[in-house]
């Protein structure tokens, strides 16, 4: 039933003309970024000999091009996002998928697996870029897989909290507009936070403080470790705002 | 389970209440109907019809009251519940990017319809409700009478025991609602079905059984032919070629009212228990007004309503 719900999610974002203008100007900007990075590569790559252990080519061109998905996607991801709910309730489809035989919670993971699939899409798109370095050298397979995990892992936040001002609002545009609003807004007090109180010494509550930033948990990724505390904190944030999405439509069902 | 006894219950609700703050928008509303039945809402716009379809297709929650579905509670069971009735809100729910048939086969998804029986139950729906040749269509491209025909589509497509339509022919032309209302004399002979509207003839034309809303509660329940006797075996139209004068009629027994009714016609209502219909032929005859016309008058539904808000506000 899920895979129902997300099968038409996904084949409705791709009948929008939005989905493709967001897809298309992700990759110019995603393959210009590239190309820079790879100019300046090849700039630096007499110098780089003469080091001793220097640092590869993922680590100076897909590191940095993974870095900048994650925030190109920031703003990506809402817009991906504002129709799911709120365009539904706006035009009184939502009502389809609630009397049938399904429960809000199989709607909403419905409708997040659907436009997670789009999104992890776009970070596959962009994941072909580096391999195509591959014809002409070797890539550090461990640092682009681990890169990999954490944009996957962060875009699934972006999408839940955007699927959760989705269902706040029946105008799509105000609903992009709250996720970003909350997306920035947590991405700086999660930074701040973390990084004032470690600091002053105090480790615990800025682990804590991380758990709200998707950022602050993608930098162990971008340097090729696999965090099982970032990873925990991503899979918190997406699930709490998945619940929070689900209660919000049940509250709709019972107060009207 | 579609063999069963043609007496078995198909919808059952109890005390249905639904606050809206302190403003109860359904008050006590309590319904029973039988596989087979057609069953018409009858109010007029804001009184509470809507809001109870909405109670009983899951879609709001009563703040009061019991619902079953085929014998499974609603609230307690409501995926179950849910899998025997069809739906079609006052606003289609459509996705107008879609085709007919894409659109009616992810409404058989949903309904948990077996992979195998997905294509025939799709074109089934399709063929009985007269869509088969626009099939590939995109549902946005399509004319209201069209879009409200996918809706019904959508409400059948998984075979539910109970179809529920909130006013399936508002904002339709009379060829296309003559069209909806034969499919929906068609559904009722397999589904029980629950059809809301404020148009009278609508009701009697289709339905056997009719409950009227006012308010938030029922002023009536019964069958069809009790509707009709009640509005319209108390008054009669009488058309004279030669008219005698008002008084004359009124002075007749049984006789409560008299009024003019256009040209040479007379609208005479009758009092409580009397029938004079007799007595006004003869007197007729006997006077030579020349009687040429004596038929029911049929009262509009503002008419009924006042009756019978009258009438409740006496009992009280």
């Amino acid at each position: 039933m899920i895979f129902t719900v997300a099968r038409k999610e996904l084949k409705a974002l791709f009948a929008s003309p939005l989905a493709w203008v967001v897809l298309t100007f992700m990759q110019i900007i995603l393959a210009y970024g590239f190309i820079r990075r790879i100019d300046d590569f090849m700039q630096i790559q007499p110098q780089l000999v003469q080091v001793p252990n220097p640092p590869g080519i993922t680590e100076l061109v897909a590191s940095p091009l993974f870095a900048t998905t994650a925030v190109v996607m920031l703003f990506a991801v809402p817009l991906l996002a504002m129709r799911l709910i709120s365009e539904e309730r706006r035009n009184q489809t939502l009502v389809l998928m609630v009397s049938a035989p399904l429960s809000m919670t199989e709607i909403v993971l419905g409708k997040f697996c659907g436009l997670l699939a789009f999104v992890w899409l776009i970070v596959a798109l962009t994941a072909l870029m580096p391999l195509a370095l591959l014809l002409g050298g070797r890539l550090d397979f461990g640092l682009f897989a681990s890169l990999i995990v954490g944009v996957a892992l962060l875009v699934a936040c972006y999408a839940a909290v955007g699927l959760y001002a989705s269902s706040l609002t029946v105008h799509p545009f105000a609903a992009a507009m709250i996720a970003f609003g909350l997306l920035l807004g947590m991405l700086l007090a999660g930074e701040t936070a973390a990084d004032g109180l470690r600091g002053r010494g105090w480790p615990v509550p800025a682990a804590l403080a991380q758990v709200l930033s998707p950022l602050k948990n993608f930098e162990p990724f971008a340097k090729g470790m696999l965090d099982s505390y970032a990873i925990a904190c991503m899979l918190l944030l997406s699930a709490t705002f998945l619940i929070l999405t689900i209660r919000r439509l049940d509250a709709a069902r019972l107060r009207g | 389970m579609t063999n069963a006894q043609p007496a078995e219950i198909t919808v059952s609700a109890q005390g249905l209440l639904r606050r809206y703050g302190a403003h109860a928008a359904v008050d006590g509303v309590s319904l029973e109907l039988k596989r087979g039945e057609i069953l018409g809402f009858l109010g007029p716009n804001g009184a509470g019809k809507t809001t109870t379809m909405q109670m009983l297709t899951g879609n709001l929650a009563p703040s009061a009251g019991a619902i079953q579905i085929c014998g499974i509670d609603l609230l307690e069971r409501p995926t179950a519940a849910k899998a025997r009735i069809g739906y079609l809100p006052e606003t289609p729910p459509l996705y107008r990017e879609l085709t007919v048939r894409e659109y009616v086969d992810l409404a058989a998804r949903l309904h948990r319809v077996a992979k195998m029986e997905r294509a025939p139950a799709v074109r089934d729906a399709l063929a009985r409700c007269g869509l088969a040749d626009a099939a590939g269509k995109l549902i946005g491209t399509l004319s209201k009478g069209y879009q409200q025909r996918v809706g019904i589509a959508q409400a059948i497509v998984h075979r539910p025991d109970v179809v529920i339509l909130d006013e399936p022919t508002i904002g339709l032309d009379p060829i296309q609602i003559r069209d909806i209302r034969n499919l929906i004399r068609e559904l009722g002979a397999r589904h029980s079905v629950i059809l809301s509207t404020h148009i009278l003839p609508e009701v009697e034309s289709v339905c056997d059984r009719v409950q009227i809303l006012h308010h938030g509660a029922t002023v009536f329940s019964d069958t069809i032919e009790a509707l009709k006797r009640f509005h319209g075996g108390r008054t009669v139209i009488a058309g004279f070629r030669n008219p005698p004068a008002a008084g004359e009629i009124a002075a007749l027994a049984g006789v409560a009212r008299v009024e003019a009714a256009g040209d040479r016609q007379f609208r005479i209502s009758f009092a409580d228990h009397a029938d004079p219909t007799d007595e006004l032929v003869r007197r007729a005859v006997d006077q030579g007004w020349r009687l040429h016309q004596l038929a029911p008058a049929y009262s509009s539904l503002e008419d009924v309503f006042v009756g019978l808000t009258q009438k409740e506000d006496t009992a009280k």
